[in-house]
């Protein structure tokens, strides 16, 4: 006997199971169309690589992810590809997303299919590239890729692998069925699994109200070493998280996952999907869906194409249109209302509540809480259900996380027992998203003031670096003045000294070439206005060099705006940088062309002082 | 068609507030019937009195207030309110007494905090406490002599008329002491053998009241099996007032024996039925035992050393200020995590 823990908490309510098992699995049939979504669960979407117009088989790739975390989806049947473009999907919002389209031919003709015999002759890589060839997802909760869960970090061993059969929601009998009529498979799967991960333990929990569930499965793993767990009916005993506490009395930790304490939960349709994929080596294209409710006349399990719009399947169990007051996806504690029957069953569709009106009446309306402490007493992670009601309810998320309010499993069993009837667990969701909401909004803001810091300081830089320029600039001007003056006054110098004569000749041809300058300006006064001329010209020359700069100054901050925001404009304000720039380099040239011919003027003319 | 949208969970278990405070009107009838039987009809005309007074000023209130009446009066929760003053108050008690208990309750207590479930205190306790400062003559001579029904108890025409007089003190020889009271004086100068022989006591622990006392607990017991209340407040409670009883008053001549606390006065209905209001009380388990306790210490204490023969009322509200802080430092530690997260957010390191 396998020795049992207990989880605190948990609810009892009516079951309603008996609905659905009372029929043997039925087989759903092809529909008149398939709508296969390319994102059926967690990680990144396919892609599809067939084209609208093409014949595809059954079995046939028609997606993959080619980068990211992700399966292919495969046709479930042959026939035509109609459309790939947006459908409505299972998704509580009521989205539309990317949908592969697939009109049946009839024919349902398989593709090459390459089943393995013995697969303990391969390599585990091999075996977990053909659970992930296969297309296979989690088939209970979120639909985790398995060929990812299945490898998990090297530091991570696996010592126990628990198949999750309890199926703790109320009306769902999926996997109940698919264990009284599969047990084989079931068990096949979790060998291969077991193969893979090589745990010092292998168990299957299951709830005590399956008893045919429980002797079918005792009997295919008759003389092997896994456990069968019968565990106390309680939800959610179901819950991951609980499951894991039942059977090894360890908890997981929180924000970690199962593998961190050395335990792997599967599902057992999962199960069922890889022992398919590797013996028959038929990829993932049907599912065991239960289609219960008081609004259909046939309730039971059906065997169901992916793809297959839940309408169709409705028909199958003769629903009454009109009886149908909410369509459930999933269980009543944890599913969520569809808004049209349109949309199609997925990899982790389990379930499918065609509820009355009487069934599943409205809840009264929302009282005051109070405090009366039956959710904390029902709350299966030992949460504060109600301080974090009153916390979301006052937008203090500050302290709801603090309560832990990320633990929160959603399992609803605070609302269920709520005597107030306050939508809990809608509060949960409303005070995460805020806060997802906030945190995503809080990381834009620190990078958009990185960046605006970034500018700030290169900017400073840039203002610092053309400082250090002009003062470069200046120093050297006023080196090469020195300079130049210098050389004059040596060359002044070295002439006298050298030849006090010739200086004195070139006194007297100065003195001459004055003298007869003087008369030729006498004679025409226009020549003679040219040198005078030169200084006012400098003047305007720096005054053009000057506005230029300070244009090319704007232009350049303009740009480096343009820049920082990423404008349009950028190639434009580029051009006109480089404009500024030849015509400030121009009036530099003019400039310095102006200030050598003064240079030179005022020296031939200096001895007129 | 339009299906209906709804978040999950879509399935609710039946047991909606009112339907939690009508097993609690419920419970309380075989306590009722013990008052009755053994004090005479003052109770329950007390009881009806202040269940419709209570009615009347909540009603009253929530118009005041523009909230929607039928949709509050139905939560049954004034009714209770109302219920727990008239099966407190003596049974003697005027009918102006009464009224003010339940309208301070109600009015002040209740709605003025913003109505049900925004109320740091015990409505009714405080209600019973306002009465107890400002009219204690009225509140410590209208005690019923313990009479059964058919053995020498006024009738309820008598009963009824005296309670309408208004007047502060009713017939003298058919009211007494209550036991806690006789106790509590007359030890400091008798032994305990002669204090015991007061026709108060009766022949068991205390005439009619252990009775009494022994249907609240059958009640609460009831409340706990439907897991209306947990034991968690009744067993902090009754623990605290026995510890302290064991600890202290093992000298009969000195102080009243643990078999007196326990079964006279307001212990069973305190600890089942009022310290159990959830509104005022601590909420986690671990919480509620430390307020029950503290509660129980406190009656201990005031019964002991106080100038009040019984103390409920004043321990629970007592308790009640202290609620925000207990609650704050008992959240039970979460699934996955090493510990509990104590204290509030940012105060901790």
């Amino acid at each position: 006997m396998t020795q049992l823990w207990d989880f605190s908490g948990g609810i009892h309510p009516p079951e309603h199971k008996d609905i659905s098992t009372a029929r043997p699995i039925r087989n759903a049939g092809v529909p008149d169309y398939l709508v296969l979504p390319l994102q059926q669960h967690i990680g990144d979407p396919a892609e599809a690589i067939v084209e609208v117009g093409e014949r595809v088989l059954k079995g046939q790739k028609i997606a993959d992810v080619k980068t990211g975390m992700g399966v292919p989806v495969h046709a479930p049947t042959s026939g035509m590809i109609e459309s790939i473009a947006d459908f409505p999907v299972p998704h509580p919002s009521g989205m539309a997303d990317r949908c592969i389209t697939l009109k049946p031919d009839g024919e349902d003709q398989w593709c090459q299919r390459s089943p393995v015999t013995d697969y303990r002759s391969l390599e585990r890589d091999q075996v977990l590239k053909m659970i992930r060839d296969a297309g296979i997802s989690g088939m209970g909760g979120a639909g985790f890729p398995t060929n990812i869960k299945l490898r998990p970090p090297r530091d991570r061993k696996v010592s126990t692998l628990i198949l999750n059969g309890a199926e703790c929601e109320p009306y769902i009998t999926a996997d109940d069925m698919t264990m009284r009529e599969k047990a084989d498979e079931v068990v096949a799967g979790l060998k291969i699994m077991a193969w893979i991960l090589r745990p010092e333990r292998c168990v299957i929990g299951i709830e005590d109200n399956k008893p045919e569930a429980i002797a079918a499965l005792q009997k295919a793993t008759e003389g092997t070493q896994t456990e069968i767990a019968v565990v106390p009916t309680k939800y959610p005993s179901g819950g991951e998280k609980q499951l894991i506490q039942i059977l090894t009395g360890m908890e997981v930790p929180s924000g970690g996952i199962p593998a961190d304490i050395g335990v792997m939960c599967q599902n057992i349709g999962t199960a069922v999907a890889v022992a398919q994929a590797v013996s028959d080596g038929t990829p993932l294209i049907s599912r065991i869906v239960t289609i219960t409710g008081e609004a259909v006349r046939e309730p039971g399990n059906f065997e169901t194409l992916i793809g297959t719009p839940i309408e169709h399947l409705l028909e199958q169990a003769g629903v009454n249109q009109n009886a149908v007051s909410r369509l459930v996806l999933g269980g009543p504690m944890m599913g969520y209302t569809l808004t049209t029957e349109a949309v199609p069953v997925i990899k982790t569709t389990n379930c499918v509540i065609a509820a009355t009106a009487s069934e599943l009446p409205a809840p009264p309306p929302e009282q005051p809480c109070i405090r009366c402490g039956q959710c904390a007493e029902a709350c299966p992670m030992e949460l504060l259900p109600q301080q974090l009601f009153w916390h979301a309810k006052a937008t203090e998320f500050e302290k709801a996380e603090h309560l832990n309010l990320f633990d929160c499993i959603e399992c609803g069993a605070c609302s269920y027992v709520c005597p107030s009837s306050i939508p809990l667990v809608q509060y949960y969701r409303f005070a995460k998203g805020e806060i997802r909401a906030q945190q995503a909004e809080q990381l834009k803001a620190d990078r958009a003031r990185e960046r605006f810091e970034a500018r700030q300081a290169r900017l400073e830089r840039e203002q610092q670096e053309k400082e250090l320029r002009r003062q470069e600039r200046a120093k050297a001007a006023a080196e090469a003045q020195a300079k130049k003056k210098a050389e004059a006054e040596k060359a002044a110098a070295e002439g006298e000294a050298v030849d006090e004569r010739a200086a004195k000749s070139a006194l007297v041809e100065q003195a001459l070439a004055r003298k007869k300058a003087k008369t030729e300006a006498s004679q025409s006064p226009a020549p003679s206005a040219a040198p005078a001329e030169d200084k006012p010209d400098i003047e305007a020359l720096e005054k053009q060099l000057s506005q230029a700069q300070s244009k090319l100054e704007t232009m350049q901050g303009m740009l480096d705006d343009a820049k920082a925001q990423q404008a349009d404009n950028l190639e434009k304000l580029e051009r006109a940088v480089a404009k500024n720039h030849d015509r400030v380099q121009r009036a530099e040239e003019a400039l310095s062309e102006a200030r050598e011919k003064l240079a030179a003027g005022p020296t031939e003319s200096q001895p007129t002082h | 068609m339009a299906f209906v949208q709804q978040s999950s969970p879509h399935a609710h278990s039946a047991r909606p507030t009112s339907r939690v405070m009508l097993w609690v009107l419920i419970a309380a009838l075989p306590g009722l019937l013990a008052q009755t039987l053994f004090f005479g009809w003052g109770n329950l005309i007390n009881v009806v009195f202040c269940v419709a007074v209570a009615i009347a000023s909540e009603a009253a209130l929530l118009k005041l207030r523009k909230k929607p009446v039928a949709f509050f009066i139905r939560d049954n929760t004034a009714a209770v309110t109302g219920l727990l003053l008239g099966l407190s108050l003596p049974q003697f008690a005027p009918w102006w007494v009464s009224a003010v208990a339940v309208i301070s309750a109600i009015v002040v207590a209740k709605q003025l905090y913003g109505g049900l479930g925004s109320n740091p205190f015990n409505p009714a306790m405080v209600g019973y406490a306002l009465v107890l400062v400002s009219f204690p003559v009225a509140m410590t001579t209208n005690w019923a002599e313990p009479a059964t029904l058919w053995d020498g108890a006024p009738g309820f025409g008598e009963t009824l008329a005296t309670i309408a007089s208004g007047q502060q003190t009713a017939v003298d020889g058919w009211t007494m002491a209550t036991p806690l009271d006789e106790y509590k004086h007359k030890i400091t100068t008798h032994t305990a053998a002669e204090v015991l022989n007061h026709p108060t006591f009766g022949e068991g622990i205390a005439k009619g009241w252990e009775w009494v006392n022994a249907a609240f607990l059958a009640g609460g017991l009831l409340l706990i099996g439907l897991r209306i209340i947990s034991w968690h407040i009744p067993a902090g409670f009754l623990g605290g007032l026995i510890v302290m009883s064991l600890a202290f008053g093992n000298n009969a001549d000195l102080y009243a024996p643990l078999s007196l606390h326990l079964l006279a006065g307001g212990t069973m209905l305190g600890a089942f039925f009022i310290a159990t209001d959830p509104v005022s009380a601590a909420t986690s388990h671990q919480g509620k035992l430390i307020y029950g306790a503290g509660i129980g210490i406190l009656i201990y204490l005031i019964r002991t050393w106080g100038n009040y023969p019984d103390a409920v009322a004043f321990s629970v509200l007592l308790m009640n200020f202290a609620v925000p802080f207990i609650d704050h430092y008992t959240p039970p530690r979460t699934y996955g995590h090493h510990k509990a997260r104590r204290g509030v957010p940012g105060s901790q390191g």
